[in-house]
């Protein structure tokens, strides 16, 4: 060390006082971090299939996979049993959603609309999808409506549940406050009701859409003669391994992406929330 | 609840008679009465738990599930400030000063009654981006845009620090010169009554138990003896030795 650098002052800013603190965030978000996982998973699968540890019969190698699904592509299967399933998971998401959110708000909004509401949604849920599948068929067939009102129900239930929630939920004293303000009924639901239920409601449509993903496995698996489920049905009984994971490759993606629309959506409505993971 | 609510005199804001609020046995106001002229700034003090919330909220007719009765007769245009500034998080400031305002011109009002305030250029901002003084002020202006005839505030600088505290006192002077509003200010604040308030009540065992007009000209400070004298009495009824406080 030499002089010049002892005599030189030490600035006093940036010497930090005492030792600095724990955070207790979990600390600045890693880009594209949701896709390490997934590319980890990846790796594994490929260093399996090249060194020989995965018998293809078993689990076909990622590459097989990838022509396998540009050969179902040329001929046109997959994205016909694409458009049919997105189409079934769609509708009943679409549908499930606008029953659920108006089931929630009649519950939510007035004492006899939860007593007479509540109590059978609540035993639905306890039901399993799978379970009412013979029932279903027993009254609708095995066509599309049977289908789609399977999806409708297993999507309802996670709306309603989150956007009652939701609702129930609110701070009593925005309440109060729309009262001292003489807020008219529908400006009372408009600024105060729907917003305050939006974070249990978009909670409510990540669960559901990845429940119309999950019912859409089931009935397509059963009694289908068109649908992604119904084209890994088919290879099964064929033995094709690599068109059974084309198939689970494309409801994972379909689940992710649609997962990930929530999201962003969560993301642009919530906006005005500070929380942990911001 | 046998309230009733009716139409009110020329010069008279507010009449309560035989005001009777219960909270299970115990009654909170009984045979309450209270008069406030048109245009009065009153302040209300007293302990806590001796029902200035109550009196409040049965003022602002926001006590429909409490046991009571009584002649409550207020004008239908008031306002009430609450000690939380209560702004909805999930609307920008502006949206929150518009909050049950009608008219079209109801955005120019809101953008003025903020510009009244000193948040000129925040309308687009979320509350959870101002502080609490900034809150309280667009409280103060969603209060005071629909021009009410009568301003209930209950303890509304009580979460704000001294300093702030003293700011806000000459934003409602202020304001309250400006719009004429009758005023019933809810506070512990023996010093912010006597400053802020043309009469001062002081709420105890479910009464009125002092009733002073104060007649102080303005700036009033501790430095007025009649400050002091106002104070001392006021201290001495709530139970406090005024040398201490
Ligand atoms: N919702 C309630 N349920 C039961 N008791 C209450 C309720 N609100 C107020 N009280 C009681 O009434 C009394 C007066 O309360 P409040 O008017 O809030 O007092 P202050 O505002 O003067 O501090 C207190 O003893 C309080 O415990
Ligand atoms: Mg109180």
């Amino acid at each position: 060390m030499t002089a010049t650098t002892l005599t030189r002052p030490r600035p006093a800013a940036t010497v930090p006082a005492g030792r600095p603190r724990r955070r207790l965030k979990p600390g600045r978000p890693i880009p594209f971090g949701g896709a390490v996982g997934p590319l980890l998973l990846l790796a594994v699968w490929a260093a399996g299939s090249a060194a020989g540890w995965l018998d293809p019969r078993t689990l076909s190698a990622p590459w097989t996979v990838v022509t396998t699904a540009g050969d179902l592509i040329a001929d046109g299967r997959l994205q016909d049993n694409l458009a049919i399933s997105a189409q079934r998971a769609g509708l009943g998401l679409v549908i499930g959603t606008v029953i659920g959110t108006v089931l929630a708000l009649l519950a939510g909004l007035s004492r006899w609309g939860e007593a007479i509401l509540d109590g059978p949604i609540q035993i639905k849920r306890a039901i399993p999808a799978l379970a009412l599948i013979p029932l279903l068929v027993l009254w609708f067939g095995i066509g599309e409506q049977m289908k789609v009102i399977t999806i409708t129900l297993g999507v309802f239930v996670p709306v309603y549940i989150h956007t009652h929630n939701g609702l129930r939920t609110i701070d009593t004293r925005y309440v109060e406050l729309g009262e001292s303000l003489r807020l008219r009924r529908t400006d009372f639901i408009r600024r105060i009701v729907l917003p305050g239920a939006l974070p249990g409601f978009l909670l409510g449509m990540r669960f559901a859409v990845v429940g119309a993903w999950l019912s859409l496995v089931v009935v397509e698996q059963i009694n289908s003669t068109s649908g992604i489920g119904y084209m890994m049905e088919l290879a099964r009984e064929y033995g094709q391994t690599d068109v059974i994971i084309v198939g689970l490759v494309l409801y994972g993606l379909l689940g992710l992406l649609s997962d990930g629309a929530v999201r962003l959506a969560q993301r642009r409505a919530l906006s005005w929330r500070r929380t942990m993971a911001d | 609840m046998a309230t009733h609510h009716g139409g009110l005199t020329a010069t008279r804001t507010v009449r309560v008679q035989g005001l009777l609020r219960r909270f299970g046995e115990r009654a909170v106001l009984d045979g309450f009465d209270l008069e406030i002229g048109a245009g009065e700034f009153v302040a209300l003090l007293g302990r806590s738990g001796s029902g200035k919330s109550t009196l409040l909220r049965a003022l602002a007719g926001l006590d429909g599930d409490v046991q009571g009765s009584g002649l409550v007769d207020v004008p239908e245009n008031s306002s009430v400030v609450f000690q939380d500034a209560r702004l909805l998080p999930w609307q920008r400031v502006l949206d929150n000063v518009l909050l049950g305002l009608r008219g079209p011109d109801a955005p120019q009002r809101g953008l003025a009654a903020l510009a009244e305030v000193g948040l000129a250029g925040r309308e687009r901002a979320w509350p959870n981006e101002l502080s609490g003084g900034e809150q309280q002020r667009v409280a103060l202006a969603r209060a005071l845009v629909s021009e009410p005839e009568l301003l209930l505030a209950d303890e509304p600088f009580g979460a704000l620090d001294a300093l702030t505290r003293l700011r806000m006192h000459g934003l409602l002077r202020e304001l309250c010169a400006r719009h004429r509003p009758t005023v019933l200010l809810v506070t512990h604040d023996v010093d912010e009554a006597i400053t802020l308030a043309d009469r001062v009540l002081l709420l105890d065992a479910g009464r009125i138990a002092v009733d002073v007009a104060i007649d102080l000209p303005a700036p009033r400070s501790h430095r007025q003896s009649q400050f002091l004298a106002y104070r001392e009495t006021l201290l001495r009824a709530l139970g406090v030795d005024p040398t201490e406080a």
